[in-house]
């Protein structure tokens, strides 16, 4: 008999990966990658904020996700080189998270388990939580599909059909915020960006068009997740870690192939 | 008033540096308007004006009523990271059917491309692809931003050839950037040379002959050497935005 703990964290994985993949491929398309990266580290800080108010973890870190995700579009805006502020706001975030973590008296707090997830003790309330802010990602996706894929493939093009590149931006904003919320749990802070950009550049060679990818990132992302889960359990080492080693081990399989599925 | 696309006093500006100022400008139901320039006067940045795509820091932009545009941007960066057929292309961001999206293509000249991948087209086969996807939704005006960059002069050619077919079939106006100026200055009905502002505007024969136009480019209009023979008096070359061009530059500083 399987225990409902292994489901739980086998649901929960899964959850994580529909949200993640698809909206990692705009990550992968648009180049935000160091984006993700910042707002995911920022994650830490909502856990302190979490912890001070006796907010839900949750709550916390989609308002700290969606504040620092907003500043850095704002930044990016007004500033042309943006690659060494991003550096800046996602080491910054990490390391006042880490600090305002340890300032707040009276609780222990196991660090080492919003770093890395904690995907083993996840509780069928958070199930509810993470697939909630999962289908709402995905259910974002879908409704704005057509003008994100215009959107990032020309700003221009866009605006000239009538989409507001602007607010196609703040749809993935916020969808970035929810994914990092929902993940949390389960991959951590620290390996989050991972969850967004791995399945999806494991998909790109077997794709030609962009649903094709999406479809294929979601696939592999779940794979990663189970695989990585079946292999913590087998070889007894950390769950988060194990379902980014295993999403890498694919991308590695998929770029070895990826010159046998080259034509046209 | 008829125009489709209409500017009052329309300034725009980067970072606080004025790129064209006091532009009044109006593009009427089917007829082919070419702006003309020397690099860096700010013919790019008007069309991305009336698409709306820069906001003017005084004076406006107004569109026709339900106003369908088709615009050809001046090039088109593909991250290879993103697979994307023709076909799935042209049902953005609006779906149409297979045979509409044939049909332009057909009329853009290349029907065959239907399958290809956008990042493996040449340089001729994308702009034909993106003219063909402007082509869609019956668009009322035709927008397009040095839609023959990258091209050679008979693939330019052969561009604005199809251009006026497109333009005779459909009946749509075209509002064209370019630096063709020997090509398109014969095929359009009017001409609006620009420096910042509007220097000079009329029929290519009135535009041809003005002497404004004529500081800018030299009085031939036969060769493309006409376009680098212009005098030094306006000070273009300070307005140094993204829309330099190295041919530009190389002839212009000799």
């Amino acid at each position: 008999m399987i225990d409902d703990f292994i489901i739980r964290a086998g649901l929960a994985g899964l959850g994580v990966a529909l949200a993640a993949a698809p909206l990692g491929c705009f990550v992968v398309w648009r180049r935000m990658a160091y984006f993700g990266d910042a707002t995911s580290h920022a994650a830490i800080l909502g856990v302190a904020l979490a912890l001070a108010t006796d907010l839900p973890v949750f709550a916390g870190v989609l308002a700290v996700a969606l504040a620092m995700a907003l500043l850095i579009t704002s930044l990016s805006e007004r500033q042309v080189s943006s690659d060494a502020l991003l550096g800046v706001l996602a080491h910054s975030a990490l390391a006042l998270g880490l600090v305002a973590v340890s300032l707040i008296d009276g609780i222990r707090v196991d660090l080492e388990s919003y770093l890395f997830g904690e995907i083993l003790a996840v509780s069928p309330a958070d199930l509810v939580v993470i697939w909630t802010g999962a289908a709402l990602v995905v259910a974002l996706l879908l409704w704005r599909w057509q003008a994100l894929l215009t959107a990032t493939l020309s700003p221009d093009l866009a605006t000239a059909s009538g989409i507001s590149p602007r607010r196609e931006q703040l749809v993935l904003t916020l969808a970035l915020a929810l994914t990092v919320a929902v993940a949390i749990k389960v991959v951590g802070a620290l390996l989050i960006a991972a969850m967004l950009v791995i399945p999806a550049a494991t998909a790109r060679p077997f794709s030609r068009t962009p649903e094709a990818m999406a479809a294929y990132a979601v696939a592999f992302g779940s794979i990663a997740a189970l695989g990585g889960l079946a292999g913590a359990f087998a070889l007894d080492t950390p769950a988060g870690p194990s379902i980014v080693t295993m999403a890498a081990a694919l991308f590695a399989l998929s770029a070895a192939l990826s010159p046998l599925l080259r034509r046209s | 008033m008829t125009a489709l696309i209409q500017t009052e006093g329309l300034t725009l500006a980067y970072g606080g540096h004025t790129v064209l100022h006091d532009v009044n400008i109006h593009i009427n139901r089917g007829e082919i308007v070419t702006v003309v320039g020397p690099n860096g006067s700010g013919k790019s940045s008007l069309l991305r004006a009336l698409i709306g795509a820069i906001r003017p820091v005084r004076g406006s932009v107004h569109r026709a009523a339900g106003l369908r545009i088709g615009y050809v941007p001046q090039a088109l960066a593909i991250d290879t990271t993103l697979p994307l057929t023709v076909a799935r292309f042209l049902n953005l961001p609006a779906r149409v059917s297979r045979a509409e999206g044939m049909s332009a293509l057909a009329d853009a000249g290349v029907p065959e491309l239907a399958r290809r991948q956008l990042g493996a087209l040449s340089g001729g086969q994308f702009q034909r692809v993106l003219l063909a996807r402007a082509l869609l939704h019956s668009p009322d005006i035709l927008i397009l931003d040095e839609a023959t960059q990258g091209l050679d002069q008979p693939g330019a050619a052969r561009f604005y050839r199809q251009i006026e077919a497109v333009r005779r079939a459909r009946g749509c106006a075209v509002l064209m950037v370019s630096h063709d100026l020997h090509v398109v200055m014969a095929a359009s009905d009017r001409v609006l040379c620009l420096n910042g502002h509007v220097c000079c505007e009329g029929t290519p024969q009135v535009v041809a002959d003005a002497p404004e136009y004529r500081a800018l480019f030299g009085t031939g209009t036969q060769g493309a050497l006409a376009l680098y023979r212009h005098d030094h008096d306006h000070s273009h070359h300070d307005h140094d935005h993204d829309h330099d061009h190295d041919h530009d530059h190389a002839g212009a500083h000799q």
